[in-house]
């Protein structure tokens, strides 16, 4: 997030685009909520009628995978009529000229018939936008997770530009992170082409720093392979061993079958984590790790934050934590890591790591700091590129345009599926189905789908359900409801009796590898009437 | 305004906007104020947080009183002990306020208040209608008997976490807190985000799973960051040590979540001492999983990986560190893949 999280309460206009923040990220939701509660403009646009709708003033529904022309549409229409911030585009932009040029393929009317959108709705919308005194944009997956989901970003980050909604509070362009530590991940070098702190790995200074550093020679300069690639590679080989940790790829990625085929060429897959999963079935070594309540260390949040983590109660005998174990392993192949505890190796990181050099454990014993934070004095960093002065010197609008989703529903498959979260679980499951009363809440996993779609076929609530798309099948009850709009069915990934991602489809944006969880063609067919009425699934809904 | 008044004969500095009440917990003076809480603002419903001000005619609640310069404070006369003690004795009379087996015990602000003002024995008897508890819901227990109808729970729901279920319903002796039109909790469109429970003064709202796992001062109190989504939200794990467990899950309220939680965080906190967990290094031997010592684990698998590694060069390792463990976690397994096996074939879930 450029901005910070208690920001949104005080945004003149919040725009949410992919974002199904009531059961994703709750507690964003509480600022967002408040904030339309105060006064500002509440604008989710989605292909689903989110539970957030209810307090939105407008709920423009897109068809799913059109954002680029949606985008681009409403910053042709916010030229056209004046409401670009110029003072911004000159002082702080390199080729506003570009982004004028390049929307003019996009007129409302065009744009209009890509994303569904009325022409006059856009309009509005457009000048919402642009008469705001500053927006915020917040989006999550649903903007990520398409094979254009780079493009889709880089849309955004065009809008916010031109709006010169950037470095200041309450504006800004804010993707709320999934995941408790997703940041951390990435802030921490979990990343093929950079180092932590995103030291480039193809930097000859940087590998020079690093070698110093760690006291090794020989580091690699090339860029590693990505996630799916990796994956990729087990069939030809050219991936023998996966080291796997708190992660479990058969149950989350796309196209279940797949996955497992590539999983199953591994030579060797270690997997450090702290429940058996789907994937633990196909290891050759398994290690569990502590898990959350029973290790030292910190994650970051979604606005930059590191906070500690702690020790609660004591991990079973058996149990290592996941640096402990690498540690071993680094002596027995002949280096010593250094990890001596979870702070030794915090340590170790911020020797290197300019954006973290400030932050010891000690200074956020009691509350988290935001990076940057370059010293031991700094006192952290609320919202990025304060006045509108970026990383790379002046911003830099980037050439989009829309393309359609990886596979669109025909004859054979003529529904829509998109994936993603619901309130009560979280990812595989391990965690919520192994805590005490979530699965009472959501015991089982239901396919969303409208009224529209769902009586022709004879389906109502609580009807048993086969949905079936070109990778695999998976049986289920139905949940006819309003979120799903006509032609457009919804589930998540968290039951492995009935996951998503045996229907998902391997189709990958070029530049992230990042799969298009959000678009897919199924079919749905009704297998056998529900035993009793569902009603009681269904308070979750929000009229 | 800001300016300096008198409270208890001590003038103390306030800034334009700040209340009575503010001002005087800010110095340490303790006012009782069961309707009031930083978050929902004042409510002057309670009147316990009576004062008494220097020229002004009766007792003004403190909790909406705007701090004036030059305004002159008395916080505990015979006169403003006097009126509080009727008003806690009201409200001890009206419900069942037993302290005995009460979860808030230890941490009411009822029974401080009484404690404070030395009230032993309630003053009156008042035979109300019976009030029926809500346990209807998966993780919230509504206990009607202990509720002293401060609001501090509807605004919480309806202004704190917008979440909108919560109201006040009927009137007079029959005034109870409902879910949406008065349905049970378990049919209402409630969330269970516990926002309820995390402010409610008294034990009218209480977590389920919480009830008899311990009093409060047994419990030892250990501050985290919640292992759900990005937000990172920060905890206080409530932990019976002696049975090893996590039993009850408060927010801190600082930032960036202020004390609000989901059903998540706030309930989903039992998986570390779930029996499910992996809890041995497990070899694949003859096709199955088997125990094995974490020596006979770590020799293995470094051979294998040294074998292979030797064989075919380092770009065959590749390694997923994740969004959900550690920053520690994940520099380790960053470091080990670059500087000890040397390729670059690192990747976490961020992209999937």
């Amino acid at each position: 997030m450029t901005n910070s999280i208690a920001e949104l309460e005080d945004a003149d206009l919040i725009f949410v685009i992919g974002s199904n923040m009531t059961e994703a990220h709750p507690v964003i939701s509480y600022f967002v909520k408040r904030g339309a509660k105060k006064g500002a403009t509440l604008i989710v646009n989605d292909p689903r009628r989110t539970d957030l709708c209810r307090w939105a003033d407008h709920f423009v529904r897109i068809n799913s995978g059109s954002d680029i022309a949606y985008i681009n549409g409403l910053i042709n229409e916010i030229f056209k009529n004046g409401w670009a911030d110029e003072e911004f585009l000159r002082e702080h932009t390199e080729n506003p000229d570009d982004i004028r040029a390049w929307v003019a393929d996009y007129p409302v009317e065009r744009a209009s018939e890509i994303c569904g959108v009325p022409v006059e709705r856009m309009k509005e919308i457009a000048r919402l936008l642009g008469t705001a005194k500053s927006a915020s944009v917040c989006y999550t997956l649903g903007i990520t997770e398409h094979i254009c989901g780079t493009d889709n970003v880089m849309t955004l980050a065009n809008l916010q530009m031109v709006l010169g909604n950037l470095g200041k509070p309450s504006a800004g362009l804010n993707p709320l992170r999934g995941q408790n530590n997703v940041q951390g991940a990435c802030d921490m070098g979990a990343l093929p082409n950079v180092f932590h702190n995103y030291q480039a790995v193809t930097d000859p200074n940087v590998i020079a720093k690093m070698e110093h550093s760690w006291g090794v020679t020989g580091l690699s300069d090339r860029v590693g392979y990505k996630k799916p690639t990796m994956l990729r590679k087990a069939r030809d080989g050219g991936t023998k061993i996966l080291y796997c940790i708190g992660d479990n790829p058969v149950h989350t990625e796309p196209n279940m079958a797949h996955t497992i085929e590539e999983i199953e060429a591994l030579e060797f897959l270690i997997v450090c984590d702290i429940f058996p999963t789907l994937t633990t079935q196909y290891a050759d070594v398994v290690f569990p790790d502590y898990g959350w309540g029973e290790e030292e260390g910190t994650f970051s949040n979604t606005e930059r934050r590191v906070q500690r983590v702690r020790a609660a109660v004591k991990a079973a005998d058996g149990c290592r934590p996941s640096w402990w174990v690498l540690q071993e392993l680094g002596m027995r192949l002949g280096y010593d890591l250094g990890f001596t505890s979870a702070e030794a190796v915090w340590e170790d990181m911020r020797r290197t790591a300019t954006s973290y050099a400030g932050i010891t454990w000690e200074r956020i014993e009691n509350i988290g700091l935001q990076w940057p934070c370059p010293t031991l004095e700094h006192p952290g960093t609320t919202f990025l590129h304060k006045d509108g002065n970026f990383t790379r010197g002046k911003g830099l609008f980037a050439k989009t345009d829309w393309i359609p989703p990886a596979e669109v529903p025909d004859e054979e498959y003529p529904l829509i599926l998109s994936t993603g979260r619901r309130l009560w679980h979280y990812h595989s499951g391990t965690q919520t189905r192994n805590s005490v009363g979530l699965e009472a809440l959501f015991p089982e996993e239901l396919l969303e789908m409208n009224a529209a779609d769902a009586e022709p076929l004879g389906i109502k609530s609580g009807d048993l359900v086969k949905a079936s798309s070109r990778r695999g099948e998976i049986t289920l009850r139905a949940w006819v409801n309003e979120r799903a709009t006509p032609g457009f069915c919804w589930t998540a990934f968290h039951f492995e009796e009935a996951c998503g991602n045996v229907l998902t489809i391997d189709a990958y944006d070029p530049v992230t590898e990042t799969a298009e969880y959000k678009v897919c063609a199924i079919r749905v067919e009704k297998v056998a009437d529900a035993e009793e009425l569902m009603k009681d699934l269904c308070r979750q809904a929000r009229p | 305004m800001s300016g300096h008044l008198t409270l208890d004969g001590v003038a103390y500095p306030f800034q334009s906007g700040q209340t009575v009440l503010e001002v005087a917990r800010e110095n340490g003076i303790k006012i009782p104020a069961l309707c009031y809480h930083r978050k929902t603002g004042p409510a002057g419903r309670c009147r316990v947080c009576i004062v008494e001000v220097e020229g002004q005619a009766g007792l003004p609640t403190s909790c909406n009183l705007e701090a004036k310069d030059g305004m002159v404070v008395y916080t505990n006369t015979e006169a403003v002990l006097e009126v509080r003690r009727s008003v806690v004795n009201l409200l001890l009379a009206n419900g069942e306020h037993n302290c005995l087996s009460c979860e808030q015990n230890g941490r009411c602000e009822l029974q401080d208040a009484a404690y404070d003002l030395g009230i032993e024995i309630p003053a009156f008897t008042i035979i109300g209608p019976e009030v029926e508890i809500d346990d209807s819901s998966e993780m919230i227990v509504n206990d009607r008997r202990k509720c002293i109808q401060c609001g501090i729970c509807v605004a919480a729901c309806n202004n704190v976490v917008v979440n909108e279920v919560l109201g006040m319903g009927q009137r007079g002796f029959d005034s109870r807190i409902v879910c949406d039109l008065d349905v049970p909790m378990a049919e209402s469109t409630c969330v269970q985000c516990g926002e309820c429970v995390q402010l409610c003064p008294v034990g009218a709202f209480i977590e389920k799973k919480a009830i008899g796992q311990g009093r409060s001062w047994e419990l030892e109190t250990v501050d985290t960051t919640c292992p759900y989504c990005g937000v990172g939200c920060q905890l206080t794990l409530h932990v019976d040590t002696n049975a090893n467990r996590i039993v009850r899950v408060t927010g801190r309220e600082v930032v960036p979540n202020d004390g609000m939680l989901c059903v998540k965080g706030r309930f989903g906190y039992e998986f570390p001492s779930s029996p499910n967990r992996l809890t041995q290094p497990l070899i694949r031997k003859n096709g199955e999983l088997e125990p094995v010592s974490w020596e006979e684990a770590l020799d293995f698998t470094a051979e294998r990986i040294k074998k292979i590694v030797e064989e075919h060069g380092p770009d065959v390792f590749s390694a997923f560190g994740s969004g959900r463990t550690t920053n520690e976690s994940n520099y380790a397994i960053s470091k080990f893949t670059r500087a000890v096996i040397k390729t670059n074939n690192v990747d976490h879930c961020a992209r999937t």
